[in-house]
């Protein structure tokens, strides 16, 4: 179990450390897919909110991006 | 992953973010590439409004519109979530997202330094606001404004669960906006000098090679397109938290 094992193990937990984006993707997906139904509900009013479109679809891929970053930590930091 | 593309060449994703100093200066104060970009960023700023503040039409032309929309977008944002009160803040506010518009713009120019990459600099600037909340806060409301935590209306055996989880996601807030903006312009650039390092690679290469090289150009450059749309959304998702959590500042029960 040496370093070189470490290593190999860093490089699986980048690997894993990825698929938390798949909950981000769909997280995403859904606001979009939301805003869309309620836009072609009611036209009038959608314009108006697209800026809560926005900043709800930021904070569900920043979490995307923590996975990402831990993926980055672990190839280049660790 | 620097095993794969050549480092000596700098086609790596990593080594765009390198801090190198320009000019040495004492008590560890150089002049990086890092400061160089932010002085170009704020000069750019100050040069623009500048500018579009010169002629005070009373109907302007098309600088002054452009100066007038910036203007109105941070005014009816902070209006629409704290009211005419939270306009106390709009210096603060207007500076933080033109500062982070321009540095994240200003990235996208090829060979520069995205000065939002980095954690320290988006660090200090959500630092700055989470002091600015709470000093406030406590400056305005004593320790009313301890009541955030406890949200109004709700049964009493909930408040031994409930403030403990306020407060942690209180103090989740300035470690998220930080890591959101770092993460974004971090991931953004990576997946640009990929690609275009992939481009570069393929397009060298022998054979068949330089036609899977050209989606790998074509596959750059929309995501370059979409880079440029996180850069003007991360300024004003960065601006809009600001504002939502000086508003919690201002009237502090939820």
């Amino acid at each position: 179990m040496g370093p070189e094992f470490a290593l190999g193990m860093k490089y699986v937990g980048a690997g894993l450390a990825c698929l938390g984006m798949i909950g981000a993707a769909i997280g995403v997906g859904n606001i979009f897919g939301s805003f869309l139904d309620g836009a072609l509900r009611n036209p009038s009013a959608a314009s108006k909110q697209t800026g809560n479109l926005f900043v709800g679809a930021a904070f569900a891929e920043a979490l995307g991006l923590f996975a990402f970053l831990i993926a980055l930590l672990l190839l280049f930091a660790v | 992953m620097t095993l794969l593309l050549p480092v000596a060449a700098g086609l790596d994703p990593i080594s765009q973010f390198e801090i190198k100093t320009l000019i040495d200066l004492p008590y560890g104060l150089d002049f990086t590439n890092s400061t160089f970009f932010m002085l170009l960023g704020v000069l750019s700023i100050v040069l623009f409004f500048g500018l579009a503040a010169r002629k005070k039409a009373l109907v302007p032309g098309r600088l002054q519109s452009i100066g007038e929309m910036g203007y109105t977008f941070i005014a009816d944002m902070i209006r629409g979530v704290s009211g005419e009160e939270g306009l106390k803040f709009f210096p603060f506010v207007f500076t933080l997202f033109f500062f982070i518009l321009f540095a994240n713009l200003i990235g996208m120019i090829p060979f520069a330094f995205t000065t939002t990459s980095h954690i320290a600099v988006t660090a200090t600037l959500s630092v700055m606001v989470i002091a600015i909340v709470i000093g406030y806060g406590f400056f305005k409301h004593g320790l009313g404004f301890l009541k955030l935590f406890a949200p109004a209306g709700a049964p009493l055996f909930v408040y031994p669960l409930l403030i403990p989880i306020e407060v942690i996601s209180f103090l989740a807030r300035p470690l998220t906006l930080a890591l959101r903006l770092f993460a974004n312009m971090l991931a953004g650039h990576i997946t640009l000098k990929l690609f275009a390092g992939f481009a570069l690679m393929l397009a060298t290469a022998g054979g068949v090679y330089p036609l899977v090289g050209v989606i790998s150009f074509l596959t750059g450059t929309t995501l370059n397109a979409l880079e440029f749309l996180v850069a003007g959304i991360q300024a004003f998702v960065f601006a809009i938290l600001t504002v939502i959590y000086l508003n919690d500042a201002l009237h502090p029960s939820h």
